[in-house]
Parts: C-alpha cells; sequence; structure tokens
C-alpha cells in the first residue's frame, strides 16, 4: 500500500464491501421502524419517524414471541443433540486408526453435500409414520442429522491435535476412558466445541425447507416459516415483516460480531485445512 | 501411550452413525425406490403400485421440468460466478491488515449470517414494483416508468440471482480467504524487492496459489446453488409463468402441494445424481489430499 492512488483505491474498496454487505439490509430493516405512509413514499423517506407500532403488532397480533420459542427449543435443541454426539464420534474418529477413520470421515462428509430434496420425501414419511409430524423431535432429528456432518469434521480435527499423553496421565490416576473423554478432554476442547455449537446453532435457526414441509402446524412453526408466510390483511405489512426479521436476525448479528473469528475459521475448516 | 480401543470407537461412533444412516443415507436409497412407484398423498386407496420407469418418461417428457432444469443451469451458473468473483474481491480486502479490518470482517459475515427467508423478503421489499428503492434508484420520482421486478419473467429470474449473489458471496469470500492465509508474506516480500507492482504480485503469487481454494469455492457453491429453494419460494413462489420454478420447488411442488410422491422422487433423484456428479469430482480433486493433511 505504499503509493497514494493505491491507498485511495483500497479505501474505496473497503467501503464499496461495506455499502455492499450492509446497505440494502439497513434499509430493510429500517422499515420496521417506520409507519406505512412512510414505507410507501416516494421519494423514500430516509429516516425512520422511530414508530414501534410494527413491533408491538408483530408481538401482539402476529404472535411473534410464539415462533420465536419454537425456534429457541428447535435451533437449542439440535444444537445440543450435535454436539453430544459430534463430541464422541469425533473423538472416535481422532484416535480411531488413520484408515478406517479416513473411510468413516469421507462418508461422513458425504452425507453433507447431498440436496435436501433427495431426502424429504422418505424422512416426511418416516415423520408421519413415528408420528412426529409437528413435534420438535420431527424437526430436530433431521437437523441434528444435517449438522452432524460439519460438527463432527471440526471436532475430529481439534481432537487430533489433543496430545494422547493428557489421556494416559488419567488413565493412571484411575480415569476409565469415558472419564478421561468426559473430564479431561472435553473440557480442553471448549473452543472447538464452541465453534461447532454456533455453526450448528446458526444453520438450524436459519433452516427453512424441512420446517416449512414437518412443521405445517402454525403453533409449531419457527421463525423463518413465520416470516416467509407472513400474512397481511389488505397489504403487505412490511413494518411487521422487517420488526420479525430483525428480532430473528439480531442474535445471530450478536454472534457474529462476537465470534467472527471462530465462525471464519470453523467454516474454512470443513473446506481447507485451517 | 493409549491402548486402541477398537470396540470403545465403534460405540461412540454409533449414535452419530445411527442418526445419518436414518435421516440421510436410507432416505436417500428409499428416493430410489419410491421412484419407482406411483404414490398419491391422500389417496392411500390407490396403493402404491409398481410402475418401473413411468415417472421417470413422464418427467423427460414435461416441459416445465425441462424449463425448471434449464433456469436452474442458468442460475447456478451465473451465481457461482459472481459470487466467486465477488468473493475474491472481499477475500483480497479482509486479507489486508489495516484498522478496521476486523469490521470489515463483521459486515461481510452478515449477509451469510441471516435466514436466507429474511434476505428473500428484503429483496422483496427493495425489489418493489411501486415504491421499491432501486425502482427508486434508476428511475427517481417518475413512477410510471418502475419495473415490476418480480412480475416479468427475465426480470424476476435476475433478482432471485442477485438476492443470491449477496447473501452468499461472503461464504465464498471465507473459503478464498482461507486460501490466501497459507500463501508465505515472504513472497510478497521477494517479489517487492525485485520492483513486481500490485498487479504483478497478484498475478505472479496470488492467483497461482489461491487457485486450489477457488476450486474449491467454486464446486461448493455449486453443489450448494442447485439447493436453491427459500429464495424462489418467498420472492416469486416459482412465478411468474414458471420463471423462477428451480429444481427443488419444482419437486417440492409435486410431491407436497400436488401429491405426487412417486413422481416427486423420480426429481429429487434426479436432482441427487446432478449434484452426486459434482461432489465426486470435488471429492476426487481436493477431499483425499484435504482428508490426508486434516487428519
Amino acid at each position: 500500500m505504499g503509493k497514494l492512488p493505491n491507498k485511495i483505491l483500497f479505501i474505496l474498496g473497503v467501503f464499496l464491501a461495506a455499502a455492499f454487505s450492509l446497505a440494502p439490509f439497513l434499509w430493510f430493516v429500517s422499515a420496521a421502524f417506520k409507519d406505512q405512509t412512510q414505507i410507501t413514499a416516494i421519494p423514500p423517506e430516509w429516516l425512520p419517524s422511530f414508530s414501534v407500532e410494527a413491533f408491538s403488532s408483530t408481538v401482539t397480533q402476529h404472535g411473534i414471541f410464539h415462533y420465536l420459542w419454537n425456534s429457541v427449543i428447535v435451533a437449542g435443541g439440535a444444537t445440543l443433540v450435535t454436539i453430544i454426539l459430534g463430541a464422541l464420534a469425533g473423538y472416535a474418529l481422532a484416535r480411531l486408526s488413520r484408515g478406517w477413520a479416513q473411510i468413516t470421515l469421507m462418508g461422513i462428509l458425504a452425507c453433507a453435500m447431498f440436496p435436501q430434496i433427495a431426502i424429504v420425501g422418505p424422512v416426511w414419511r418416516f415423520l408421519k409414520f413415528m408420528g412426529w409430524l409437528n413435534t420438535y423431535q420431527g424437526l430436530i432429528l433431521p437437523y441434528v442429522a444435517l449438522t452432524l456432518p460439519l460438527a463432527i469434521w471440526i471436532l475430529a480435527v481439534f481432537f487430533r491435535e489433543m496430545p494422547e499423553e493428557l489421556e494416559s496421565a488419567a488413565l493412571v490416576d484411575g480415569c476409565t476412558r469415558l472419564g478421561s473423554l468426559v473430564r479431561v478432554i472435553i473440557p480442553l476442547s471448549a473452543p472447538g466445541l464452541f465453534t461447532a455449537a454456533i455453526l450448528t446453532f446458526i444453520y438450524a435457526w436459519n433452516e427453512f425447507f424441512l420446517a416449512l414441509l414437518i412443521m405445517t402446524d402454525p403453533a409449531r412453526q419457527t421463525m423463518p416459516v413465520g416470516i416467509a408466510l407472513f400474512q397481511g390483511e389488505h397489504t403487505i405489512p412490511w413494518g411487521e415483516i422487517a420488526a420479525a426479521s430483525l428480532i430473528t436476525t439480531a442474535p445471530l448479528i450478536f454472534m457474529v460480531l462476537l465470534f467472527q473469528r471462530r465462525i471464519v475459521t470453523g467454516l474454512s475448516a470443513g473446506a481447507i485445512k485451517g | 501411550m493409549i491402548r486402541k480401543d477398537q470396540h470403545l470407537y465403534l460405540a461412540l461412533l454409533l449414535p452419530a452413525i445411527i442418526v445419518l444412516l436414518l435421516f440421510i443415507a436410507a432416505p436417500i436409497i428409499n428416493s430410489f425406490f419410491l421412484s419407482f412407484h406411483r404414490i398419491i398423498i391422500g389417496l392411500p386407496q390407490l396403493k402404491t403400485p409398481f410402475v418401473a420407469l413411468d415417472n421417470y418418461l413422464q418427467l423427460l417428457k414435461d416441459p416445465i421440468a425441462r424449463h425448471s432444469f434449464f433456469i436452474t443451469i442458468i442460475f447456478v451458473a451465473l451465481t457461482t460466478f459472481f459470487e466467486l468473483l465477488i468473493g475474491l474481491f472481499l477475500a483480497l480486502l479482509i486479507h489486508h491488515r489495516f484498522p478496521g479490518r476486523g469490521a470489515l470482517r463483521a459486515c461481510v459475515l452478515i449477509p451469510w449470517a441471516i435466514p436466507t427467508v429474511v434476505s428473500a423478503q428484503m429483496w422483496r421489499y427493495l425489489f418493489n414494483d411501486a415504491y421499491g428503492v432501486i425502482n427508486y434508484m434508476i428511475f427517481g420520482a417518475n413512477t410510471n416508468s418502475y419495473i415490476p421486478w418480480l412480475a416479468l419473467p427475465t426480470t424476476a429470474l435476475s433478482s432471485i440471482i442477485v438476492a443470491d449473489i449477496w447473501k452468499t458471496s461472503s461464504f465464498a469470500a471465507l473459503l478464498i480467504l482461507a486460501g490466501l492465509q497459507v500463501i508465505p508474506e515472504e513472497l510478497y516480500q521477494a517479489a517487492k524487492v525485485d520492483g513486481a507492482i500490485v498487479w504483478q504480485r497478484f498475478r505472479h503469487i496470488t492467483w497461482p496459489l489461491i487457485r486450489p481454494a477457488l476450486l474449491i469455492a467454486l464446486l461448493f457453491r455449486t453443489i450448494d446453488a442447485f439447493r436453491v429453494f427459500d429464495l424462489a419460494f418467498v420472492m416469486t413462489q416459482g412465478g411468474p409463468a414458471d420463471a423462477t420454478n428451480v429444481l427443488q420447488l419444482y419437486g417440492y411442488k409435486k410431491m407436497f402441494v400436488e401429491g405426487w410422491m412417486g413422481y416427486g422422487s423420480a426429481v429429487s433423484v434426479c436432482i441427487f445424481i446432478i449434484v452426486l456428479v459434482i461432489a465426486v469430482a470435488y471429492v476426487k480433486m481436493v477431499g483425499r489430499r484435504l482428508l490426508e493433511a486434516n487428519v
């Protein structure tokens, strides 16, 4: 970045990138703080009047907290189960002999590549057969299956880097193998577990396709389904949609701001040696 | 040394394997099976007769299916190309050390982090035909010339492509960034000493060394772009006149709206095979090397 023109170009690029990423979203969520006349105004009114009408109506008329609660249970449940199963499997793969670990990981990785449409028909029939349509476990279990491959991958890589001596020491002190996993390896792997948990949570929180098929009862629908099927009486209720979108997105933005470094390494671990 | 206890490892793997078998492997095999039968949801009295390749023959003859395939290919090609281009641009910016780098990285991650459904509603609002800000930016206050972007076949598909590019360029950027970070800084120092200008350094150092990362991003994005559903469902419901009726939406409608489970399964098997071919290419090109490097 020696010469001045280069520097100016670089700064311009940074502003362009920030505007590209943020401007459309900021404009959309500003509608949450506008009233209907402001939303449909031409020329557009850049500054919202900061009315809270849209927020109160999403809560009182559209029962947004209900959807939010379903999302919390489904995404939270899926994250918990994925991390437990992923940690067990990841540990086994990290300590298994090389050949078997590679073949198993390849198989698990392959599961993550397949399009959801290829599994939904049979999954839907299976859930119907079990009476699990419109139940939390009916959505949590497919989410666990879809998020496990990346979680196992991240955790297996993480556990590999744990020296075996730590475990040997615990075994000498009288721990069982499982005991040393739970008391020594897992606590030391908190960063890896946390990364896998964040990515799993974001996936489950945002997923729409399966949620749409499995949760047909509005009482069980998650936020993305609620937002996609948002109905107004006469016009499209942009204020309410934007308010609901902001409520759904707020926890994610919070996570991105706090844990961006982890998210970046976790995502690229799935593709390139991190 | 700790003992290699194979039984213990198998027991630890088992719960994850069972979930994956039950909800991914078995359903895929079952989809193949269902695609050879006539199954109509809501009419169980018709039973589920074996119809051999009937569903596939019908699929080949259906002009809507052919059109669906065609527009999905256009969608995949255009989104992947622009996502890699913008992703490369974003990755090069974030790779630089400068004050505010963390802030920029957080900004870039926002489109990736928000639900696709939210970004779909967002673009529906921006593309609105009466008061959308995109119309305003192009035509000003002259509302007569405003374009109903989502109601015309060509612009509807373009709108969804734009929405997807906005949403996933950051993911491509992250994959490319990981590739940039393994390039040793000394190479640039040496090039600088030799008097290479910015463009020459990019052309002769960065470009050849990030090509593997670009390839990975390309294949990841291609596979993922075939699954487009949320954007089309929310923004256009596949319309107007099937202009945005992408493959997964077509399969969904056949299976769950019209209730043709057997025929819909044939559609999903076809999508599966397309993605499988790409995935195999991916694993062949980079998978083995990654596994050896990682585990």
